[in-house]
Protein backbone atom coordinates (compact mmCIF):
# COMPACT_ATOMS: atom_id res chain seq x y z
CA UNK A 1 0.00 0.00 0.00
CA UNK A 2 1.63 3.20 -1.27
CA UNK A 3 1.85 6.51 1.10
CA UNK A 4 3.19 9.92 0.70
CA UNK A 5 4.67 11.87 3.73
CA UNK A 6 3.71 15.32 2.85
CA UNK A 7 6.13 16.97 5.71
CA UNK A 8 9.66 15.54 6.14
CA UNK A 9 12.96 16.88 6.45
CA UNK A 10 15.28 14.76 4.49
CA UNK A 11 18.68 17.32 4.19
CA UNK A 12 18.69 16.06 7.97
CA UNK A 13 18.11 12.45 6.85
CA UNK A 14 20.28 9.49 5.43
CA UNK A 15 20.29 8.18 2.02
CA UNK A 16 19.32 4.34 3.93
CA UNK A 17 16.17 6.59 5.31
CA UNK A 18 14.97 7.06 1.38
CA UNK A 19 15.63 3.32 1.18
CA UNK A 20 13.70 2.24 3.82
CA UNK A 21 10.72 4.59 3.26
CA UNK A 22 10.64 3.35 -0.34
CA UNK A 23 10.31 -0.29 1.09
CA UNK A 24 7.55 0.25 3.17
CA UNK A 25 5.64 2.25 0.97
CA UNK A 26 6.59 6.00 0.07
CA UNK A 27 6.04 7.04 -3.17
CA UNK A 28 6.32 10.85 -3.05
CA UNK A 29 7.11 13.67 0.11
CA UNK A 30 7.13 17.33 0.09
CA UNK A 31 9.90 18.87 2.13
CA UNK A 32 9.45 22.22 3.69
CA UNK A 33 12.62 24.77 4.41
CA UNK A 34 13.20 24.55 8.34
CA UNK A 35 15.36 25.70 10.85
CA UNK A 36 19.07 23.52 10.65
CA UNK A 37 19.30 23.93 14.37
CA UNK A 38 21.29 26.88 14.14
CA UNK A 39 20.62 30.35 12.89
CA UNK A 40 22.58 30.52 9.38
CA UNK A 41 24.49 33.53 9.57
CA UNK A 42 24.18 35.11 5.80
CA UNK A 43 21.16 35.34 2.29
CA UNK A 44 23.98 33.18 0.45
CA UNK A 45 23.66 30.39 2.88
CA UNK A 46 19.53 30.11 3.07
CA UNK A 47 20.38 30.32 -1.54
CA UNK A 48 22.48 26.84 -0.77
CA UNK A 49 19.91 25.45 1.29
CA UNK A 50 17.11 26.48 -1.27
CA UNK A 51 19.25 24.69 -4.05
CA UNK A 52 19.56 21.68 -2.10
CA UNK A 53 15.72 21.39 -1.45
CA UNK A 54 15.06 22.21 -5.48
CA UNK A 55 18.11 20.37 -7.07
CA UNK A 56 20.08 17.86 -4.74
CA UNK A 57 17.66 16.15 -3.17
CA UNK A 58 15.10 15.74 -6.05
CA UNK A 59 17.85 13.24 -7.18
CA UNK A 60 18.64 11.19 -4.22
CA UNK A 61 15.02 10.63 -3.87
CA UNK A 62 14.68 9.36 -7.87
CA UNK A 63 17.32 6.40 -6.68
CA UNK A 64 14.50 4.76 -4.64
CA UNK A 65 11.76 5.82 -6.85
CA UNK A 66 10.07 8.84 -4.56
CA UNK A 67 8.77 12.16 -6.10
CA UNK A 68 10.24 14.50 -4.30
CA UNK A 69 8.65 18.55 -4.09
CA UNK A 70 9.46 21.30 -1.74
CA UNK A 71 8.57 24.63 0.01
CA UNK A 72 10.50 27.73 0.53
CA UNK A 73 10.49 30.17 3.02
CA UNK A 74 12.49 31.29 6.02
CA UNK A 75 11.15 29.60 9.13
CA UNK A 76 9.99 31.58 12.17
CA UNK A 77 12.35 30.31 14.20
CA UNK A 78 14.83 32.52 12.18
CA UNK A 79 12.28 35.94 11.94
CA UNK A 80 13.08 37.77 14.92
CA UNK A 81 15.62 39.15 13.35
CA UNK A 82 13.19 41.29 10.58
CA UNK A 83 16.19 42.78 8.48
CA UNK A 84 17.43 39.72 8.00
CA UNK A 85 14.34 37.76 7.45
CA UNK A 86 13.31 40.09 4.46
CA UNK A 87 16.90 39.94 2.91
CA UNK A 88 16.57 35.99 2.79
CA UNK A 89 12.96 36.54 1.29
CA UNK A 90 14.08 38.69 -1.45
CA UNK A 91 15.70 35.70 -3.00
CA UNK A 92 12.88 33.04 -2.65
CA UNK A 93 11.61 34.18 -6.25
CA UNK A 94 14.82 32.88 -7.67
CA UNK A 95 13.69 29.30 -6.59
CA UNK A 96 10.26 29.65 -7.11
CA UNK A 97 9.89 28.55 -10.93
CA UNK A 98 11.85 25.37 -9.61
CA UNK A 99 9.94 22.04 -11.34
CA UNK A 100 9.38 20.42 -7.38
CA UNK A 101 8.47 23.71 -5.96
CA UNK A 102 4.87 23.74 -4.69
CA UNK A 103 4.59 26.89 -2.85
CA UNK A 104 5.56 28.85 0.29
CA UNK A 105 6.42 26.97 3.47
CA UNK A 106 6.76 26.27 6.60
CA UNK A 107 6.05 29.54 7.39
CA UNK A 108 3.97 30.47 10.77
CA UNK A 109 4.76 31.27 13.90
CA UNK A 110 7.48 29.97 16.72
CA UNK A 111 6.94 32.15 19.76
CA UNK A 112 4.35 34.31 18.52
CA UNK A 113 6.33 37.52 18.25
CA UNK A 114 5.20 40.76 16.60
CA UNK A 115 8.53 40.06 13.81
CA UNK A 116 7.31 37.03 13.35
CA UNK A 117 3.88 38.11 12.91
CA UNK A 118 5.56 40.45 10.19
CA UNK A 119 7.21 38.37 8.77
CA UNK A 120 4.72 35.60 8.25
CA UNK A 121 2.43 38.57 6.55
CA UNK A 122 4.99 39.13 4.23
CA UNK A 123 5.27 35.29 3.14
CA UNK A 124 1.30 35.49 3.08
CA UNK A 125 1.55 38.57 0.51
CA UNK A 126 3.96 36.50 -1.90
CA UNK A 127 2.27 33.71 -1.53
CA UNK A 128 -0.65 35.91 -2.28
CA UNK A 129 0.96 37.50 -5.84
CA UNK A 130 2.24 34.33 -6.95
CA UNK A 131 -0.85 32.47 -6.22
CA UNK A 132 0.64 29.42 -4.65
CA UNK A 133 -0.45 26.66 -2.06
CA UNK A 134 0.93 27.53 1.54
CA UNK A 135 2.23 25.37 4.14
CA UNK A 136 2.15 26.85 7.48
CA UNK A 137 3.86 25.17 10.96
CA UNK A 138 2.44 26.46 14.45
CA UNK A 139 4.58 27.04 16.99
CA UNK A 140 5.37 24.28 19.86
CA UNK A 141 3.87 23.30 23.17
CA UNK A 142 2.60 26.00 25.34
CA UNK A 143 2.86 28.43 22.42
CA UNK A 144 0.68 26.20 19.83
CA UNK A 145 -3.03 27.39 20.82
CA UNK A 146 -2.50 30.87 20.75
CA UNK A 147 -0.41 31.12 17.86
CA UNK A 148 -2.38 28.90 15.58
CA UNK A 149 -5.52 31.14 15.90
CA UNK A 150 -3.66 34.25 15.43
CA UNK A 151 -1.88 32.68 12.25
CA UNK A 152 -5.46 31.73 10.97
CA UNK A 153 -6.52 35.58 11.78
CA UNK A 154 -3.32 36.20 9.66
CA UNK A 155 -3.87 34.43 6.53
CA UNK A 156 -7.95 35.14 6.79
CA UNK A 157 -6.19 38.95 6.73
CA UNK A 158 -3.95 38.24 3.79
CA UNK A 159 -7.01 37.41 1.75
CA UNK A 160 -5.93 33.69 1.06
CA UNK A 161 -8.32 30.91 0.41
CA UNK A 162 -8.81 28.79 3.04
CA UNK A 163 -8.70 25.86 0.91
CA UNK A 164 -5.49 26.51 -0.48
CA UNK A 165 -3.03 26.89 2.89
CA UNK A 166 -2.56 23.42 5.14
CA UNK A 167 -1.89 24.43 9.07
CA UNK A 168 0.29 21.79 10.19
CA UNK A 169 1.04 20.37 13.95
CA UNK A 170 -2.35 20.36 14.75
CA UNK A 171 -3.25 18.46 17.95
CA UNK A 172 -6.27 18.00 20.10
CA UNK A 173 -6.43 21.58 21.05
CA UNK A 174 -6.63 23.21 17.68
CA UNK A 175 -7.46 20.82 15.13
CA UNK A 176 -11.44 21.96 15.60
CA UNK A 177 -10.81 25.38 14.79
CA UNK A 178 -8.77 24.77 12.16
CA UNK A 179 -11.31 22.39 10.55
CA UNK A 180 -14.25 24.86 11.19
CA UNK A 181 -12.73 27.43 9.38
CA UNK A 182 -11.91 25.84 6.27
CA UNK A 183 -8.04 25.24 6.54
CA UNK A 184 -6.60 21.69 5.76
CA UNK A 185 -5.08 20.31 8.58
CA UNK A 186 -1.96 18.07 9.21
CA UNK A 187 -0.94 15.91 12.09
CA UNK A 188 2.66 15.68 12.75
CA UNK A 189 3.87 11.85 14.03
CA UNK A 190 6.81 12.50 17.25
CA UNK A 191 7.53 10.59 19.79
CA UNK A 192 7.40 13.20 22.08
CA UNK A 193 6.00 16.09 21.22
CA UNK A 194 2.94 16.71 18.72
CA UNK A 195 0.94 13.30 18.35
CA UNK A 196 1.60 10.16 18.66
CA UNK A 197 0.28 7.70 15.73
CA UNK A 198 -2.56 6.45 18.53
CA UNK A 199 -3.26 10.55 19.29
CA UNK A 200 -3.95 10.94 15.70
CA UNK A 201 -5.39 7.93 15.02
CA UNK A 202 -8.13 8.87 17.80
CA UNK A 203 -8.27 12.77 16.50
CA UNK A 204 -8.84 11.15 13.08
CA UNK A 205 -11.92 9.23 15.15
CA UNK A 206 -13.10 12.31 16.56
CA UNK A 207 -13.05 14.89 14.06
CA UNK A 208 -12.92 13.09 10.75
CA UNK A 209 -10.87 12.15 7.46
CA UNK A 210 -11.95 15.56 5.46
CA UNK A 211 -9.20 17.70 4.84
CA UNK A 212 -6.77 16.01 7.18
CA UNK A 213 -3.38 14.38 6.68
CA UNK A 214 -0.23 12.85 8.69
CA UNK A 215 2.99 13.04 8.51
CA UNK A 216 6.41 12.78 10.39
CA UNK A 217 8.52 15.66 9.99
CA UNK A 218 11.25 13.63 10.13
CA UNK A 219 14.27 16.05 10.82
CA UNK A 220 17.55 16.31 12.70
CA UNK A 221 15.64 15.81 16.45
CA UNK A 222 13.59 12.80 17.87
CA UNK A 223 12.09 12.12 14.97
CA UNK A 224 10.74 9.03 12.91
CA UNK A 225 11.23 8.91 9.20
CA UNK A 226 8.29 5.74 9.25
CA UNK A 227 5.85 7.25 11.53
CA UNK A 228 3.11 7.24 8.92
CA UNK A 229 4.02 3.38 8.56
CA UNK A 230 3.69 3.00 12.17
CA UNK A 231 0.44 5.14 11.69
CA UNK A 232 -0.84 3.53 9.22
CA UNK A 233 -0.99 -0.38 11.41
CA UNK A 234 -2.28 1.54 14.36
CA UNK A 235 -5.70 2.06 12.06
CA UNK A 236 -5.43 -1.69 11.36
CA UNK A 237 -4.86 -2.83 14.77
CA UNK A 238 -8.30 -0.98 15.43
CA UNK A 239 -9.76 -2.74 11.92
CA UNK A 240 -9.91 0.79 10.50
CA UNK A 241 -11.39 0.11 6.96
CA UNK A 242 -8.46 0.23 4.28
CA UNK A 243 -9.73 2.95 2.01
CA UNK A 244 -10.14 5.12 5.15
CA UNK A 245 -6.16 4.89 5.67
CA UNK A 246 -5.55 5.18 2.22
CA UNK A 247 -7.63 8.13 1.88
CA UNK A 248 -5.94 10.01 5.10
CA UNK A 249 -2.08 8.81 3.98
CA UNK A 250 -2.05 9.00 0.62
CA UNK A 251 -5.91 10.75 -1.16
CA UNK A 252 -6.06 13.59 0.79
CA UNK A 253 -1.95 14.49 0.25
CA UNK A 254 -2.55 13.93 -3.37
CA UNK A 255 -5.95 16.22 -2.97
CA UNK A 256 -4.84 18.70 -1.61
CA UNK A 257 -1.33 18.74 -3.42
CA UNK A 258 -2.65 18.54 -6.67
CA UNK A 259 -3.93 21.87 -6.32
CA UNK A 260 0.18 22.75 -7.53
CA UNK A 261 0.65 22.09 -11.36
CA UNK A 262 4.15 20.97 -9.74
CA UNK A 263 2.63 18.25 -7.64
CA UNK A 264 3.09 14.74 -9.36
CA UNK A 265 2.92 11.35 -8.70
CA UNK A 266 1.96 8.11 -9.68
CA UNK A 267 -1.94 7.04 -8.98
CA UNK B 1 -21.74 12.15 18.06
CA UNK B 2 -20.83 14.37 15.12
CA UNK B 3 -21.48 13.52 11.49
CA UNK B 4 -17.31 13.59 10.80
CA UNK B 5 -16.78 11.07 13.13
CA UNK B 6 -15.40 7.77 12.44
CA UNK B 7 -15.45 5.60 15.57
CA UNK B 8 -13.20 2.83 16.37
CA UNK B 9 -14.72 -0.20 15.02
CA UNK B 10 -13.09 -2.41 18.63
CA UNK B 11 -14.94 -3.31 21.44
CA UNK B 12 -14.47 -1.71 24.96
CA UNK B 13 -13.19 -5.30 25.91
CA UNK B 14 -11.29 -5.58 22.46
CA UNK B 15 -9.63 -1.68 23.56
CA UNK B 16 -8.47 -3.26 26.94
CA UNK B 17 -7.23 -6.28 25.88
CA UNK B 18 -5.27 -4.46 22.83
CA UNK B 19 -4.24 -1.71 25.04
CA UNK B 20 -4.10 -2.09 28.71
CA UNK B 21 -0.44 -2.94 29.36
CA UNK B 22 0.89 -0.62 27.07
CA UNK B 23 -1.00 2.43 29.38
CA UNK B 24 -0.18 0.28 32.33
CA UNK B 25 3.54 0.95 31.50
CA UNK B 26 3.10 4.55 30.96
CA UNK B 27 1.24 5.12 34.25
CA UNK B 28 4.31 3.13 35.82
CA UNK B 29 6.85 5.41 34.13
CA UNK B 30 5.06 8.69 35.52
CA UNK B 31 5.05 7.66 39.18
CA UNK B 32 8.54 6.60 38.58
CA UNK B 33 9.37 9.66 37.28
CA UNK B 34 7.66 11.47 40.09
CA UNK B 35 8.96 9.00 42.73
CA UNK B 36 12.51 10.42 41.24
CA UNK B 37 11.92 13.75 42.04
CA UNK B 38 11.51 12.99 45.41
CA UNK B 39 14.72 11.76 45.89
CA UNK B 40 17.39 13.93 45.63
CA UNK B 41 18.71 15.82 49.09
CA UNK B 42 18.62 19.13 49.28
CA UNK B 43 15.97 21.63 48.54
CA UNK B 44 13.35 20.83 46.24
CA UNK B 45 12.57 23.03 43.83
CA UNK B 46 9.17 24.43 43.07
CA UNK B 47 8.96 24.01 39.18
CA UNK B 48 6.36 25.16 37.16
CA UNK B 49 6.64 22.80 34.83
CA UNK B 50 5.95 19.86 37.40
CA UNK B 51 3.20 22.02 39.15
CA UNK B 52 1.19 21.83 35.78
CA UNK B 53 2.05 18.41 35.51
CA UNK B 54 0.31 17.23 38.98
CA UNK B 55 -2.74 19.80 37.77
CA UNK B 56 -2.90 18.02 34.38
CA UNK B 57 -2.66 14.22 36.35
CA UNK B 58 -5.90 16.18 38.37
CA UNK B 59 -7.57 16.49 35.36
CA UNK B 60 -6.87 12.48 34.74
CA UNK B 61 -8.65 11.31 37.09
CA UNK B 62 -11.69 13.69 37.43
CA UNK B 63 -14.40 11.50 35.64
CA UNK B 64 -14.77 13.88 32.91
CA UNK B 65 -14.39 13.10 29.45
CA UNK B 66 -12.43 14.80 26.47
CA UNK B 67 -9.46 14.57 28.85
CA UNK B 68 -6.55 15.47 25.90
CA UNK B 69 -7.98 18.41 24.92
CA UNK B 70 -8.73 20.03 28.21
CA UNK B 71 -5.41 18.88 29.03
CA UNK B 72 -3.47 20.77 26.35
CA UNK B 73 -5.53 23.84 27.44
CA UNK B 74 -3.98 23.64 30.95
CA UNK B 75 -0.63 23.25 29.49
CA UNK B 76 -1.31 26.21 26.90
CA UNK B 77 -0.40 30.33 27.07
CA UNK B 78 -4.27 31.97 26.73
CA UNK B 79 -3.02 35.46 25.96
CA UNK B 80 -3.68 36.67 22.39
CA UNK B 81 -1.82 39.21 21.61
CA UNK B 82 1.71 38.92 19.60
CA UNK B 83 4.71 39.74 22.36
CA UNK B 84 7.18 42.37 21.61
CA UNK B 85 10.13 40.08 21.34
CA UNK B 86 11.01 36.19 21.18
CA UNK B 87 12.61 35.07 24.64
CA UNK B 88 13.97 32.19 23.27
CA UNK B 89 13.92 30.08 20.07
CA UNK B 90 12.56 26.89 22.42
CA UNK B 91 9.06 26.10 24.27
CA UNK B 92 9.08 24.38 27.71
CA UNK B 93 5.89 22.36 27.75
CA UNK B 94 4.03 24.79 30.00
CA UNK B 95 3.45 28.38 30.76
CA UNK B 96 5.89 30.07 32.73
CA UNK B 97 5.20 32.98 35.26
CA UNK B 98 5.42 35.91 33.73
CA UNK B 99 8.28 37.32 36.09
CA UNK B 100 10.34 33.95 34.52
CA UNK B 101 10.48 35.64 31.10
Amino acid sequence: MKYIDPHIHMVSRTTDDYRRMAQAGCVAITEPAFWAGFDRCSVDGFRDYYRQLTDTEPKRAAQYGIKHHCWLCINPKEAEDIGFAREVMSAIPEFLDQPNVLGIGEIGLNKNSKNELSVLEAHLALAKARDTLVLVHTPHLEDKYKGTMLIMDAVSNAGLDADRVLIDHVEEHTVGAVLDRGFWAGMTLYPDTKCTPQRAVDILERWGTDRIWMNSAGDWGNSDPLAIPKARMEMKRRRHPTAMIEQVTFGNPVAFLSRSPNFSVDV
Amino acid sequence: MSSSEQPCPLSHAEMIDAWFLENRAKVLDLAAFLDRLDRPTGPSSDDFRVAALRDAISLLIDGTSDRTRRIQMLLSDHSSEPIDTAPMQGALGAVPPADTL
